[in-house]
């Protein structure tokens, strides 16, 4: 058994109002019911398609909003949307990577000048610049005199996503929210990032949570997936068990759709590119349907995947799903 | 009547800017086969887009072509036509019926203020005069069902449709004049993988029925093995290798393609730890001398940091390094 969570989200769900025109309003149901835990030396990956509502669980972790219900938890403790001090310490131990690096450091400012903020405003009491220049070596920026005084565009997307990363780690933080860490760097920086990242989670016992739409990159990083669709989570559980013995329909749509070279290039030289037929798209989260939010793409829908959410249902190994087709209605009510 | 579709001979195409230029393509060679799909691979900065624009002659200042030829045999051509000289006049005669385009963004590529069906009515009439608007109509829904879409969808603005859908509509419009040749840059890159791997699908399925030649550049190497039949890859405005997808998958010859290949980690292999390329790609306004890769190649050796390498057949493969230069055969041992 783990060690009791460093952050977790309990059974939240995120509504927001849109206004659209004439003064007509709009609810985005944009999460339901989520519950993920994070612990320390260890990584979570959250695996989606683009408006699954990853980002918008992120946002929760970091108090930028107050769920409509459920509660966030920081040891246990509940937190809500803070100001101040009390957000600052709550910051000096929840900090997140995002997905831009280009957007995410002042580009007016210095590497150093985005390090010493950081410190400074977290009330750093050592010596600031020997700190600094530790923060560069942990993550790889070395000779560390050659990055402290560049610009954030005299440095590659690679680069400046270390600095984000050491940024967040002035703080010495307990967990640390990726989302979509590398998604915009070029290809042959992306391991490296995800190495760093490794490192930073088995030497320091950083809680990781990696969202990602690659789920290629989650099974390199994470011990443990949660697939989410539409604002529900689907599936989740140990990494392995998740790619090779998916549960939820949706989840093996996605392992499907994912570029996977070794499964194809056959030996005579013919590539066979695996079709897939064509399943829609996922719904808007304005209207969503009821019940389980694939079931108008699902192959194997039944009735009751219409009108009502699955109970969870769990191995022995911490594999789950919600998906009717291993709830019995009996369980079920 | 020749097997090659499209060949680039020594094609450079340089940014012209105060104080020097850049070339983003430099001494590009390749042939397209017809009915092939060829993928181009490469990282930002690589000349890919480049190359792409240079190829559809859709480049704008400060790009300028300033060398080579892009030979082009469409179907019931005698004699290849080269596009490089071409005006915009005489490249209209040849645009969606013989070359067409599949941009990144298919809301920039599209119209915002007409309807769908009004931009395929529009391309159908311009290509063939004698098309009444009925028949244009006709022809726009057999477009739009090749690609999956309905005749309803005809009649909406693009901004009414996702991203999915307004790619799919771009491909159908690509092919509505029956073009020998489609260029592709980075099409699915804005759309997520199950929606990818649709549109892709349906690409390879329409391949298979009408026979068009596919030039496909996106970042996404793993995906080209799997689609490509083909695949280039370039590195700062070089290809430095060429070969079937196969041989990129199992045998790359350059360290860059090594690198580049080992750069994704496996989704159902065993995991190992994977390393990336050390370094980062070269400024093209500061490349290294000798080979650019020289600086990030983990087998460098003497004649890389002087010398350009120059690609040259290795077995069915192409390959730009001196690793494989027949002069040096000695050193590949080593």
């Amino acid at each position: 058994m783990p060690d009791p969570a460093v952050l977790e989200a309990v059974d939240v769900s995120m509504r927001f109002t849109v206004r659209g025109g004439l003064g007509r309003t709009a609810t985005v149901r944009a999460l339901e019911h989520v519950s993920l835990r994070l612990h320390r030396g260890r990584t979570v990956a959250l695996v989606g398609e683009s408006g699954s509502g990853k980002t918008t669980l992120a946002r929760l972790f970091a108090l930028m909003y107050q769920p409509t219900s459920g509660e966030i938890r920081l040891r246990g403790e509940p937190v809500g949307v803070r100001r101040g001090s009390t957000a600052r310490a709550y910051y000096s131990e929840v900090q997140m990577v995002l997905q831009d690096p280009f957007a995410s450091l002042n580009p007016m400012h210095t590497v150093r000048h985005n390090l010493r903020r950081a410190l400074r405003l977290h009330h750093f009491d050592g010596d600031l610049e020997e700190r600094m220049h530790e923060l560069l070596r942990r993550v790889s920026l070395t000779p560390t005199q050659d990055f402290i005084g560049k610009l954030p565009h005299e440095l590659s997307g690679g680069q400046r996503q270390r600095v984000s990363i050491a940024r967040a780690l002035a703080v010495a933080p307990k967990v640390l929210l990726g989302d979509e860490p590398i998604s915009m760097l070029d290809v042959s920086m992306r391991l490296d990032l995800l190495n760093l990242l490794a490192s930073l989670r088995d030497e320091e016992g950083l809680a990781l949570l990696y969202i990602t739409h690659d789920i290629a990159s989650a099974r390199y990083l994470a011990e443990e997936i949660c697939v989410m669709y539409a604002g529900q989570l689907v599936e989740g559980g140990p990494a392995e068990q998740v790619i090779q013995n998916p549960q939820h329909p949706y989840t093996k749509l996605l392992l499907e759709a994912s570029p996977d070279p070794a499964r194809t290039v056959s030996a005579a030289g013919q590539s066979s590119f695996l079709p897939i037929a064509d399943a829609g798209e996922p719904p808007s989260l304005i209207d969503p349907p009821g019940g389980c939010r694939f079931h108008p793409r699902c192959p194997v829908a039944k009735a009751e995947c219409r009108t009502a959410f699955p109970a969870r249902t769990s191995a022995a190994d911490g594999h789950w799903t919600n998906c009717w087709l291993y709830t019995s209605e009996s369980e079920a009510s | 009547m020749s097997d090659d579709l499209l060949e680039v001979r020594g094609l450079t195409v340089e940014y012209v800017a105060e104080g020097g230029s850049v070339r983003a393509c430099d001494d590009v060679s390749f042939t397209v086969r017809r009915g092939e799909i060829l993928g181009v691979a490469g990282e930002s900065g690589s000349g890919k887009s480049t190359l792409i624009t240079a190829l559809t002659r859709l480049e704008r200042p400060p790009a300028v072509t300033t060398a080579g030829q892009i030979l082009f045999r469409p179907h019931g051509v005698a004699e290849p036509i080269d596009l490089v000289p071409l005006t915009e006049k005489q490249l209209r005669k040849h645009r969606w019926r013989d070359l067409a385009i599949v941009m990144q963004s298919a809301m920039n590529a599209l119209n915002p203020v007409l309807r769908l069906g009004a931009q395929f009515t529009d391309v159908l009439r311009h290509h063939d005069r004698g098309l009444g608007r009925a028949g244009a109509e006709r022809r726009t829904e057999e477009l739009l069902s090749l690609v999956g879409l309905t005749a309803a969808q005809a009649r909406s603005y693009p901004h009414e449709l996702s991203g999915g859908t307004r790619q799919r509509a771009t491909i159908a419009l690509a092919l509505a004049c029956g073009a020998d040749l489609v260029v592709m840059d980075e099409p699915t890159t804005a759309v997520d993988v199950v929606m990818q791997r649709q549109i892709l699908a349906n690409v390879l399925r329409l391949r298979d029925e009408l026979g068009f030649a596919v030039v496909l550049v996106t970042h996404d190497l793993s995906l080209l093995v799997e689609l490509a039949d083909r695949i280039a890859i370039m590195y700062a405005g070089k290809i430095v290798e060429v070969g079937t997808a196969h041989d990129i998958y199992h045998r790359p010859s350059h360290p860059y393609t090594a690198g580049l290949r080992a750069s994704f980690p496996p989704l159902h292999a065993p995991v190992e730890r994977l390393h990336g390329i050390p370094g980062t790609p070269p400024d093209l306004r500061r490349l290294p001398s000798g080979c650019a890769f020289h600086p990030r190649c983990p087998k460098r050796f003497e004649p890389c940091d002087s010398v350009v390498p120059r690609l040259s057949a290795v077995g069915d493969q192409e390959v730009a390094c001196h690793l494989h230069s027949h002069d040096r055969s000695e050193v590949v041992d080593a």
